[in-house]
């Protein structure tokens, strides 16, 4: 952790627009700890210029980066009663979110929009880490119906993007359920015959995993991304096993078979907008006909 | 032996008086069988007191009670002709899940279940009811049959959750558990879900996303263990009564947050003193939820469970 990076640089952004951010700012990868101007490291979305490493996207970025043109809508999520359970650990729940909301500037940990991919309909759905770890709670999984329900308004594809610990705990059971409102979610997505894409970001663990995330009619994850059910401490912990370095990272699920690809984000665009061609393409010519 | 909670010590004693009284010598039987029925009193009104008022942290001791009923103890008192299924047709028989087709009160029905085990070679056996993806995908499998067949699905989950290992996460444990709930969604027959211990996470959900879901009074059902949401949020286990508290996981919250349809109270005492009771209990709880679903067509039921999950959402119920 970084003094620098943790606490000045989140309060700077919030006193200026991304567009006024000095040149002479740094930023150290968190992988190879390469010094990076801020600029450079943004026009690369995040990635190290020098190791790859592909460092947390918000959804924002992730929306200019995908859609052409950096052009798309985004779709406006309806608020709901915040503290169902009003829960309490060290700090009221409630607390979290204000102090949470105020600092990124948004409402949750996820962001819904939709636009043109390789000149297909497409809606994205982005979970934003910097949300108390993008966890999903009730407002996540309004953000997949959501998005899934203007896939569907709109004849476009899906693209979720998780990236989050897990369930939000804080919401109790009641995260616990957004499992299966989440896989109800794409399910409608699957009987109007769009496709739903997935991209794992990192990380990708705990509850989301064991819903729509791997439920993807393609799977595709970002390079080093974790992706995982069970955290790597708790495994080690129960089977008193050292486990493999790249244990639960993109590449190792890809020779394990749990997903398609492993693109980065450069590449991501025209992937998947060759993809949508492939699975779209007929669709259009039978409307068409 | 018989296995005793913290909380239960002050009855535990009580008990080991009356075994005490009973071992004595018949000389003046008149005066030990009414001390008996004395202590016997005090032990039922003692049992009351502490059972009315667990606090959420005590019922996950009493759910967790290696005397709890099980689902093969379930299977054995309610159904008849219970004809096991195994395997998920890939790679193995993960006996932490039981299944296969029965009757219950003569009608053909799919049941299945985590089982935990009794006794310690059996809870190694079959994983202290954590399954691994084998699990899961057998619990797919009975449900697309059952699905199939017309056969109403009833399904009783104990379990702390989803094995964390290395081969189960290799081998998809959440695509596995997805893939569950996903068949539960899209079963066409009615399913009634039970929790009727441990409703532990993603592995319970799997097997729990029913029209319609019961649970037992002391049972509990969480998205993280308390042990686990205070390692994390309070950064020491040493805080689990308090994430106990603050999660909610007690079967009154489960009905007002709208999870659950009903509760199946259990005997004085709870479930593990007098299992024939809670079992029969539990049946006609899952009788009247099926009785219900019963005159509902495929479309229904289908529509009737998407409705029950997508309204959680705000507030839940
Ligand atoms: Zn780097």
């Amino acid at each position: 952790m970084n003094w620098i990076t943790n606490a000045v640089l989140p309060k700077i952004k919030a006193l200026v627009t991304a567009n006024d951010v000095p040149d002479n700012l740094w930023i150290k990868c968190k992988a190879c700890g390469q010094m990076i101007f801020h600029r450079e490291f943004e026009q690369a979305n995040n990635c190290c210029s020098t190791c790859g490493h592909h460092a947390p996207l918000p959804p924002e970025a992730r929306f200019a980066m995908i859609f052409d043109d950096a052009s798309f809508e985004t779709v406006e999520l309806a608020a709901i009663d915040d503290d169902p359970l009003k829960f309490r650990d060290s700090r009221r729940y409630a607390d979290r979110l204000k102090d949470s909301r105020s600092k990124t500037g948004v409402k949750d940990a996820i962001a819904v929009a939709h636009g043109l991919i390789g000149g297909r309909k497409a809606v994205i759905a982005a979970f934003d880490f910097r949300f108390m770890g993008g966890s999903m709670g009730r407002m996540v999984g309004n953000g997949i119906i959501a998005a899934a329900e203007a896939a569907v308004a709109h004849d476009a594809a899906l693209i979720t993007i998780p990236s989050t610990g897990g369930a939000r705990m804080q919401e109790g059971v009641l995260s616990l359920m957004q499992l299966p409102r989440t896989i109800l979610a794409v399910e409608k997505v699957r009987a109007a015959g769009l496709p739903h894409i997935v991209l794992l970001a990192h990380p990708t663990t705990g509850g989301v995993t064991a819903s729509f995330a791997m439920l993807g009619d393609l799977q595709i994850a970002e390079p080093g991304a974790i992706i995982g059910f069970a955290g790597r401490r708790v495994i080690e912990e129960t089977v008193r096993e050292k486990l493999p370095d790249d244990f639960q990272t993109a590449e190792y699920l890809q020779d394990h078979g749990m997903v398609d690809a492993v693109i980065p984000r450069a590449e991501q665009p025209s992937y998947i907008g060759r993809i949508l061609g492939f699975l779209m393409d007929q669709r259009e010519a039978t409307r068409a006909a | 032996m018989r296995h005793f909670l913290d909380f239960e010590k002050p009855i535990a004693a009580l008990e080991g008086k009356v075994e005490e009284l009973r071992h004595m010598s018949s000389d003046g039987s008149i005066n030990i069988a009414d001390e008996i029925g004395k202590l016997q009193t005090r032990i039922d009104r003692e049992l009351k007191q502490t059972y009315e008022k667990l606090g959420p942290w005590e019922k996950v001791q009493v759910a967790r009670h290696p005397e709890r009923p099980r689902v093969s103890a379930i299977i054995g008192q309610l159904f008849e002709d219970f004809t096991p299924l195994a395997g998920d047709r890939n790679y193995a028989e993960d006996y932490a899940v039981i299944g296969g087709m029965a009757r219950f009160r003569g009608q053909a029905v799919m049941v299945m279940g985590t089982e935990k085990g009794s006794s310690t070679e059996e809870r190694i056996k079959r994983n202290f009811g954590m399954a691994r993806p084998e699990g899961y995908r057998k619990a797919s499998r009975l449900m697309e049959l059952a699905g199939r067949f017309g056969l109403p699905v009833l399904s009783f989950v104990d379990t702390a959750g989803a094995y964390p290992g290395r081969g189960a996460e290799e081998r998809g444990q959440a695509e596995a558990i997805a893939t569950a709930i996903r068949a539960c969604l899209r079963l066409p027959t009615p399913m009634v879900a039970s929790i009727i211990g441990e409703g532990g996470s993603g592995g319970a959900i799997a097997l729990a996303t029913g029209n319609r879901v019961v649970m037992f009074e002391h049972a509990i059902y969480s998205v993280i263990s308390p042990e686990g949401c205070a390692s994390i949020l309070w950064r020491s286990s040493d805080h689990a009564k308090e994430a106990a508290e603050a999660l909610r996981i007690t079967s009154d919250h489960m009905k007002e947050l709208g999870v659950i349809d009903a509760i199946v109270p259990e005997p004085l005492g709870g479930a593990h003193r007098d299992q024939t009771a809670a079992i029969a209990s539990l049946g006609d709880a899952c009788f009247a939820q099926l009785r219900d679903l019963q005159d509902m067509d495929r479309d229904a039921l289908i529509a009737d469970r998407a409705d029950k999950y997508l309204a959680m959402g705000d507030g839940g119920g």
